[in-house]
């Protein structure tokens, strides 16, 4: 089992002729994810490899293979257009990896994909990851293995730095999700905490949140009203400066909510197993488990 | 994108929010002519973009057009938290019977814009949050309406009684959510919005921020970027396509990905040192922006040692590796480097890096725990 995506995932690439979509495409299909078809304006009819054709529009591809899944990767002014248009088309699982899309964007798409039941990954996130069975998305599968930890982050290369020592220390992995880094996001912390709640063959719970926001305070409050399994967290940027930016839109400290210091005690009242440092994710799930 | 006063005063003008005459001059002899022009007493206010401007002397009034030239002078050219004010803005000196506050700020837990109006203004608007919360009215408006006009009538009952002004405070914030929404803002604020003795109502000054994935496709909004506004060494690693922000530490740090970054500053200050910059070169395998990294950071006198943590996912270490040796043929690399790849095409990074003499780590926490004793034997 899983969240989100498994073997049966039907899955169809927004943008699969573009750079970063035809590189990841192929990486997906080695993989071993069920790659259905790439959606691409203008080249409908053209195939991308044996197996995959393309087509011109998200409804054709999915009248024509079924597909239930959609993987975004154009450009960021296109990429509010792309989530309406999967969403519009049935698709009940919209995962896009574009960073920079506009903010003012996602306040209109977000309410549209919500009422026509679909759920929305990202903005700007590395996409998710069910080892040994679907990759969607940019995460290497190379460091992941299959076992029982789901892992939930709000960034990319720090997900691969603890997933890289869960693997090296023999701990696989459930599902790994990358949630995106924006300020406004389709899915997150406390959306996929249900979903390894809820999952049997999830042991434990690793959550990488930031600086700025309030998501990781209130995954926390829910963890310790919902969640029966154990849960470690780390947040990043407890040395940014006030104020300012540090690469994400979202890391954003805004007033007195939103610091390392604050979230890190809300985790701690949660009973959340605190890391100071990645490599800490280790020792403090052996200690839970 | 945070616009200067001047720069957010036009587009609130432009977008009819009754807001004083006044102009923007860079000389004193400018002001002088603004100030005679407006004819009255007026406030010469610095064009920076930070707060305390006001405590740090950076707000003063003058009552001639002589004493706004001698002002101007006094302003222009002055250290503010580090930046130089480069500009003034001059405006007449209001009389203002009560002042309030109206904000509209994007909200991440709602996902919409949300107002946020108090008529305990002018004062510092976080104070009031903090202290008492009840004095802020919020309200959410769903951008696929707006905000619709008994919206608009209700937040305005919360800062005004009398009905002309009620109906004049509805007419701004109605404009202030169409200037938030026609320029891709994340922040459009009024504060103070000011009632004057004769009942009118008017904003005082003009707060903007705009959204900088806007940009791309808003090059009118682009060109109000102000350079000489901005700590120099994050222009340049802006346009080389870097996320840099200069801190006060010794430890240089070049990463690829914000989280990581993050996570990297905080395990240089776990094992005691002190980070000199947050560098995110993103997730691109370009060799030129390791190469642009370092010239940034090595112009740091600060810095005593650099730390390369690079987890390869999209970027491939071999990429960043003949990047590092680019730059040291390039120019003089005088710091000790530490380096630690692992990910994509590690192999071959560590077989570059191994021709050229140099050392790369697999993990983080020796890397970095070995670039904080290589900053504090240098220091």
């Amino acid at each position: 089992m899983s969240i989100f995506a498994d073997k049966n995932t039907r899955l169809i690439v927004q943008g699969i002729t573009g750079r970063d979509g035809s590189f990841h495409a192929r990486q997906m299909l080695e993989y071993g994810t069920r790659l259905v078809a790439g959606v691409t304006p203008g080249k409908g009819g053209q195939t991308f490899t044996p197996g995959v054709p393309i087509f011109n529009t998200v409804a054709e591809a999915v009248r024509a293979t079924e597909a239930n899944a959609s993987v975004i990767y154009v450009p960021p002014m296109g990429a509010a257009g792309a989530i309406f248009e999967a969403a519009d088309a049935g698709i009940s699982l919209i995962v896009c990896i574009t960073e920079g899309m506009p903010v003012l964007d996602l306040t209109k798409v977000l309410p549209y994909v919500r009422e026509r039941g679909a759920r929305l990954i990202g903005p700007n996130c590395p996409g998710l990851i069910t080892p040994g069975a679907c990759k969607i998305g940019i995460i290497p599968g190379n460091i992941c293995i299959p076992g029982r930890v789901g892992l939930v982050s709000r960034s990319g290369t720090l997900t691969y730095e603890v997933v890289h020592q869960l693997t090296r220390n023999g701990m696989g992995q459930s599902s790994c999700v990358g949630i995106g880094g924006d300020p406004l996001i389709g899915t997150n912390f406390i959306d996929c905490l249900r979903g390894f709640q809820d999952d049997a063959e999830t042991d434990a719970i690793v959550m990488l949140g930031e600086i700025g926001g309030t998501d990781e305070q209130n995954a926390a409050a829910f963890v310790k009203e919902y969640v029966t399994k154990p849960v470690v967290g780390f947040i990043a940027g407890q040395t940014a400066p006030k104020g300012r930016r540090m690469g994400h839109a979202g890391a954003i400290i805004s007033g007195s909510s939103g610091t390392a210091e604050e979230k890190m005690a809300a985790f701690e009242a949660a009973g959340i197993g605190v890391m100071r440092r990645p490599a800490d994710v280790i020792a403090l799930l052996r200690e839970k488990m | 994108m945070n616009l200067h006063e001047y720069q957010g005063r036009a587009i609130f003008r432009a977008g009819g929010i009754p807001m004083p005459d006044g102009d923007v001059a860079t000389t004193p002899a400018e002001a002088e002519a603004i100030a005679r022009r407006l004819n009255g007493q007026v406030v010469v206010k610095a064009q920076v973009h930070v707060g305390g401007r006001g405590k740090a002397g950076g707000v003063k009034l003058a009552s001639t057009p002589k004493e706004t030239a001698e002002v101007a002078k006094k302003i222009l050219g002055m250290q503010i938290k580090g930046l130089t004010v480069q500009k003034v803005l001059v405006v007449p000196a209001a009389d203002i019977a009560t002042e309030a506050y109206a904000g509209l700020i994007l909200d991440r837990a709602t996902q919409r814009p949300v107002f946020m109006v108090s008529a305990a203004g002018g004062i510092d608007i976080e104070e009031v949050a903090a202290t008492t919360p009840e004095k802020i009215t919020r309200l959410a408006v769903d951008p696929r309406y707006g905000l619709l006009p008994h919206q608009a009538l209700t937040l305005a009952f919360t800062l005004f009684s009398d009905i002309a002004q009620v109906r004049a405070t509805a007419k701004i914030l109605e404009q202030l959510y169409r200037i938030f929404i026609s320029n891709g803002c994340t922040l459009t604020e009024i504060n103070p919005l000011v009632s004057t003795p004769d009942g009118k109502v008017l904003a005082l000054d003009a707060k903007v921020i705009i959204d900088d994935n806007e940009l791309d496709r808003r090059p009118d909004l682009a060109q109000l970027r102000d350079e000489s506004a901005e700590e120099p060494s994050e222009v340049a690693a802006r346009k080389a396509n870097l996320t840099f922000i200069k801190l006060s530490g010794n430890v240089g740090c070049v990463v690829n990905g914000a989280g990581l970054a993050m996570a990297t500053m905080d395990l240089v200050k776990y094992y005691g040192g002190q980070p000199a910059n947050f560098l995110d070169i993103g997730g691109s395998s370009n060799p030129e922006k390791v190469v642009n990294a370092l010239k940034i950071i090595t112009g740091d006198p600060e810095v005593k040692a650099i730390l390369f943590n690079i987890f390869g996912g999209i970027t491939r270490t071999d990429d960043v590796a003949n990047g590092i040796l680019t730059a040291m043929e390039q120019f003089k690399v005088n710091v000790p480097l530490v380096i630690r790849l692992t990910g994509t095409n590690e192999e071959e990074a560590v077989r570059i890096l191994k021709a050229a003499g140099m050392q790369a780590l697999n993990d983080m926490d020796e890397a970095v725990q070995k670039v904080v004793e290589v900053a504090k034997g240098a220091a």
